[in-house]
């Protein structure tokens, strides 16, 4: 069997993205690196999924160049996702998770075994038999989360995970992201709670209008904001 | 309506006659929507994920094949089994075969159309998901029937019930001969001509009591696949 190929560092170089004659990603470099938590904040439509979406592979850019870990290209085995509304398949909560392994590639003999703790790991064992699209919105992200590990991802991109939840389902999310974050999976997480990228984010990176405005480590981000937007954002003044 | 209790005891009595006539049409139209949807299913997923040239026209041309007229599809069937056609050597012209074929043509487009539609619809559900996990394509157009299995099981009984209730295709490539090729349609159309209206009637009614049956069969599969799948 092939030894997987590392994903990271992903290096954004001076990225763009159009859609249909549309600047929605400008100027973007960005570097992608193990450790601590990326964390993407700005306003609606500022380019935060867009930029996960091209960490992943997903899409194209415009112009500039990405690479993962020196390559043009990846084949995203060691990349999953996790969207703010999961689709949920129709089938139990234990055969989504299945299903996440076998598009992974895992051997069906150990899928079940694997499936289990995927599940005990997102606190859903007492759920596997339940119809996936049955379980609470904040059930569903963990099963969601639950999918993307089963890709044993080196990146995981969340795309602001619990925008739609209450504080409890928030709590026990984030605890399962810095979870995921302290085994060592390179977390890239967009999401425009502040308090949220306080509490989780290593890194912080503001975008605005489809360009980066700053980039800092955690700390010194929320400390001295360099930029007046980053200043304005944490104030709560509107950034448009 | 003086028939109408003969018409019953045929059915209540358990008539051979008729129920041999029962099972034959039973037999054609479930193998004929069985041959239909092994190639309909694939293929209205097929058309439904994969973007080709000319998709639109595929789309009108099948979404236009779910009216096919049954005595058209009958002719072509006929011509090509006939001894003179090129499926000639097969010799299956006027055999309960022929039906099968004749009629999984006919529903075979109903089955492809309805398909198309309903997995184009989850596929807008699912496409970023599947898209995320790296489904190939292959394994998509598994996954998209699996799981909208529950929406094509009307699609398979509305395949059914035109199998089930149309004359003129095995009609004609069937020949309607008593015994071996004469289904529930044929023979009400040719007992009505006769004037035998009990045994006409008798086949109507059960005609009628299948549909409902498999109505409520396929109406009870997806409500508790709706239960159980969510």
């Amino acid at each position: 069997m092939r030894a997987p190929t590392s994903e990271l560092p992903i290096l954004f170089e001076d990225v763009g993205v159009d859609a249909k004659d549309v600047r929605i990603l400008s100027e973007v470099t960005l570097a992608l690196r193990a450790g601590a938590p990326t964390v993407l904040i700005g306003p609606n439509g500022s380019g935060k999924t867009t930029v996960l979406r091209l960490a992943m592979g997903l899409l194209a850019p415009s112009g500039g160049r990405i690479t993962w870990c020196g390559r043009d290209r990846t084949d995203g085995r060691r990349l999953a996702m996790v969207s703010q509304r999961p689709v949920m398949l129709r089938r139990s909560t234990f055969a989504n998770v299945t299903y996440a392994l076998g598009a992974a590639g895992v051997a069906w003999a150990r899928r079940n075994d694997r499936a289990e703790e995927l599940l005990a790991r997102v606190g859903l064992s007492n759920q596997a038999a339940r119809p996936a699209r049955r379980l609470s919105g904040g059930e569903q992200q963990r099963l969601a989360l639950a999918r993307a590990l089963a890709r044993d991802p080196e990146v995981l991109c969340l795309d602001e995970p619990t925008a739609s939840l209450d504080p409890a389902n928030t709590k026990a999310v984030e605890e399962i992201v810095t979870a995921i974050a302290a085994s060592g999976v390179k977390v890239l997480m967009a999401t425009h709670d502040l308090g949220q990228a306080r509490r989780l984010a290593g890194n912080v990176v503001l975008l605005v209008g489809g360009r980066i405005c700053e980039q800092a480590p955690a700390p010194q981000f929320f400390s001295s904001p360099a930029t007046p937007e980053a200043a304005a954002f944490m104030r709560g003044d509107l950034v448009i | 309506m003086a028939q109408d209790p003969t018409a019953l005891a045929l059915v209540l009595g358990g008539d051979a006659t008729l129920y041999a006539i029962v099972q034959l049409s039973l037999m054609v139209s479930l193998a004929a929507t069985a041959l239909a949807a092994l190639v309909g299913l694939p293929l209205g997923a097929y058309i439904a994920l994969v973007q080709f040239p000319g998709r639109p026209f595929v789309i009108v041309v099948m979404n236009a094949f779910m009216g096919l007229p049954p005595v058209v599809v009958g002719l072509a069937v006929y011509l090509l089994l006939s001894r003179s056609g090129p499926l000639g050597f097969l010799g299956i012209l006027f055999t309960p075969r022929a039906m099968i074929i004749a009629q999984a043509l006919l529903v075979m487009p109903i089955i492809a159309a309805l398909t198309r539609q309903t997995i184009e619809d989850l596929w807008v559900e699912y496409r970023d998901e599947l898209t995320a996990m790296r489904v190939g394509p292959f394994a998509r157009i598994l996954t998209l029937i699996w799981d909208a299995r529950f929406s094509l099981v009307t699609a398979l009984l509305a395949g059914f019930g035109r199998a089930a209730a149309e004359v003129g295709t095995v009609m004609i490539v069937g020949g309607n001969i008593d015994g071996f090729t004469r289904t529930m349609t044929t023979a009400i159309a040719l007992e009505t001509s006769k004037g035998d209206l009990a045994l006409a009637m008798g086949l109507g009614i059960v005609l009628i009591a299948l549909i409902i049956v498999v109505n409520a069969a396929a109406w009870g599969i997806r409500r508790v696949g709706e239960l159980r799948a969510g």
